[in-house]
């Protein structure tokens, strides 16, 4: 064959006829593709982000940090704490969970890995939910399930816990499906990271109000789970709308 | 084997300067067409262009005679496309890297193939250690390994010699002429000159807009 | 149809829509400083002060018509960069791309109008208002669409980008209304807001829509200005262009 090598070895694989539409013979059919595509992203992804565990630790560590800094500036005093505490939870985690956005696409864009993704015969929509659900699996829910340790420290009151892992949990997911646009739209610029803070965050708000109040909502005893549809009916624009915009913004991005 | 790549009235235009204006190709399969230009003339963008990556552009593209916009899906399942970076990540082995884009192929991984491809580009014995502890020429043969692991007809290539040591530029040479003979169709851009042969052809992109094929 | 089709294709070559909006532009111009006038005269001078703020109702003038323009040139810079996505049709980015620095200045107009209301009616320049945390998040969305425009060296690109973001934008904007005055209700259930107020008399509304009207026309009358230099300046190599600055020197 050919000598790439020093001695001549047969590669068993480009044994394989090419017929007349140009398709390789022997493959599966298209809907089957996408499972493996989808299924070969997700485990990619996941691959990735547990060799470099950092990356999955930082917005942690910046969570607990940033819960730090409220007490020491603003007051130790555990009353005025726990009246705070909702929303400080979930603004730092919000802000935690913008943090590692801007690594979503870039790597992929720097080394080619993003041009190939688009070429795929795979809807892009698609692949790019597969990355969006790496992020939320490994960022999103960590936050949510470390909230509650932080809860305590802030002596948010008892009987909101469950609701705020679970509020972050689904309101987070909104996030990094909301915020994979943004990554999308400045993948392809140098200085993207703040730029994308400044487009994501306004579009934030409307999670951050009805998280917040779901934990509020539950301290005053009133009951989440009005808030807790709402953050879920969010999420669910979101899962059919925004894979979209990441597509089209991806391709824009490609363009320089 | 029906294999063609048509282009009408190519032009793009770059932020008010035309790369290129009134571009006409036909390329067919059992073809090598080498695009060459001075730097900055527009050959990646012509390959995007042709590649389908980009959509900024003026004039029509066919595929197989039927035009791009509806003949996308059946384009894009014949095309393999290595860009200027490799698409090779660093943190993950050739055989991972290899596996994911066996799946993006829309075929079920399986690793004797893989195996099989690495060994062709002469990366036995490689197979797993991360990427990103191997020179940037053997970065390059992981990407080079697509084209055993995943035939397409349509090849498009933008600087594929890029680190490639002499014995595999001569074996990577020997493997483009072999595919144009075989029926498929090879798209490349290099500055590096490609032997003579009948299945090679040039397409030279000038500045202003004065292209011609020889 | 196929005549709609036609005309719609030739208003989306900057030539032609250049030649349109010089016909246009003036009347609208004119329209605008006539309703603009009329109704601050009216508005200032003529009616009745209002039987609880005073005079310093009258803020309300510039204030309302301010807000509304905000929203509508956000939707209106939406559909431009739908159509330009769509159908590729230049002049809509270019309109896009000159309404964003209007919509922004409306939205601090009518933000900063808003605080100075809020020193005679709450004794403070910034309150937590529904209406007014709306703007502000609206000014940033603002903000946004122009960074990001200005962001990419290609000028296509930074095109698409803020079509994309604006169409974002705009389907999050209800959301985002919608959930801003469910907190503010919230939070201050019973605090009195300045914009809704029950039945306005007739004397206080008319002023108030015809300086609506003149704002829209201003509106108007500015995009097409704009987008008309803007043209001048992306088509400064096309020959028309040239015979057109040839033909004034």
């Amino acid at each position: 064959m050919f000598a790439w090598v020093g001695e001549d070895r047969m590669p068993s694989a480009d044994a394989r006829p090419i017929d007349n539409d140009g398709r390789k013979t022997g493959g599966g059919e298209p809907g089957g593709g996408l499972v493996v595509a989808v299924w070969a992203t997700l485990k990619r992804d996941l691959t990735l982000l547990m060799r470099r565990r950092s990356e999955v630790l930082n917005p942690l560590v910046f969570f607990a940090l940033v819960i730090t800094l409220f007490p020491i500036g603003i007051s130790p005093d555990p009353e005025l704490l726990a009246t705070i505490a909702p929303g400080l939870l979930w603004v730092a985690a919000l802000l935690a969970a913008l943090l590692s956005l801007d690594s979503l696409f870039r790597s992929d864009y720097e080394d080619g890995s993003l041009e190939q993704l688009l070429l795929t015969p795979q809807p892009l929509a698609m692949l790019g939910l597969a990355k969006v659900a790496v992020h939320w699996l490994l960022t999103g829910l960590p936050l949510a399930l470390m909230a509650p340790v932080l809860g305590i420290m802030l002596a948010l009151p008892a009987g909101s816990y469950l609701v705020l892992a679970f509020s972050l949990a689904l309101g987070t997911a909104s996030l990094s499906l909301i915020g994979a646009i943004g990554a999308a739209l400045t993948v392809g610029l140098s200085r993207g990271g703040v730029l994308l803070s400044l487009l994501v965050l306004p579009l934030y708000i409307p999670v951050l109000i009805f998280g917040a109040g779901a934990v509020q909502a539950a301290i005053m005893g009133d009951g989440a789970s009005a808030h807790l549809a709402i953050l879920g009916a969010l999420l669910a624009l979101s899962l059919m709308l925004a894979p979209w915009a990441v597509a089209a913004s991806l391709r824009i991005s490609i363009n320089g | 084997m029906t294999l063609r790549l048509q282009a009408r009235g190519l032009a793009c235009e770059r932020d008010d300067r035309w790369l290129f204006e009134d571009l006409d190709l036909d390329i067919r399969g059992g073809e090598i067409v080498r695009v060459e230009g001075p730097n900055g003339s527009g050959k990646t963008t012509l390959l995007k262009i042709l590649s389908g990556q980009l959509a900024d552009y003026q004039g029509e593209l066919f595929w197989n005679a039927s035009p791009m916009r509806r003949a996308r899906q059946a384009f894009l399942e014949s095309l393999l496309y290595l860009g200027h970076a490799p698409g090779v990540k660093a943190a993950l082995t050739p055989l991972e890297n290899l596996a994911w884009y066996q799946a993006m192929a829309g075929e079920t991984p399986t690793e004797v193939s893989r195996l099989a491809a690495l060994n062709a580009v002469g990366l036995a014995g490689f197979e797993d250690l991360p990427a990103g502890q191997l020179s940037a020429g053997q970065q390059r043969r992981v990407a080079l390994a697509r084209l055993v692991l995943t035939p397409r007809p349509l090849w498009v290539l933008d600087e594929p010699f890029t680190a490639i040591d002499r014995d595999g530029v001569a074996a990577l040479e020997a493997q483009l002429v072999a595919h144009a003979r075989s029926g498929g169709c090879v798209l490349v851009t290099t500055h590096h000159e490609i032997k003579a042969s009948k299945e090679l052809r040039h397409v030279r992109l000038g500045r202003g807009g004065q292209n011609a094929e020889r | 149809m196929g005549k709609i089709w036609s005309f719609i294709h030739k208003l989306g070559s900057p030539k032609w829509f250049y030649a349109i909006s010089a016909r246009l532009m003036p009347w609208f111009w004119l329209a605008a400083a006539v309703l603009i006038l009329v109704g601050s005269v009216w508005g200032l001078a003529f009616a009745p002060a209002d039987y609880q703020q005073g005079n310093s109702f009258r803020i309300i003038y510039v204030h309302v018509p301010a807000a509304f323009l905000a929203q509508s040139i956000f939707v209106s810079m939406a559909v431009a960069g739908l159509i330009f996505m769509v159908w590729k049709i230049k002049v809509a980015d270019m309109a896009a791309a000159v309404m964003a620095p209007l919509g922004a200045a409306m939205t601090f107009i009518s933000l900063f109008s808003g605080a100075v209301w809020g020193v005679p009616t709450w004794g403070t320049w910034w309150m937590w208002d529904a209406r007014l945390t709306s703007m502000l998040i609206l000014l940033f969305l603002y903000l946004g669409v122009i960074a990001l425009r200005g962001a990419f060296s290609s000028r296509d690109s930074g095109s698409r980008a803020a079509s994309v973001l604006a169409m974002v934008g705009v389907i999050n904007i209800p959301i985002i209304k919608y959930s801003v005055d469910w907190w503010y209700t919230l939070h201050q259930p019973a605090t009195f807001s300045v914009t809704s107020r029950p039945a306005m008399p007739l004397e206080m509304w008319a002023p108030l829509l015809i300086m609506v009207l003149g704002f829209y026309c201003f509106f108007i009358a500015a995009t097409l200005m704009r987008t008309r230099s803007e043209i001048l300046r992306r088509e400064a190599n096309k020959r028309w262009v040239r015979e057109l600055a040839g033909g004034l020197s």
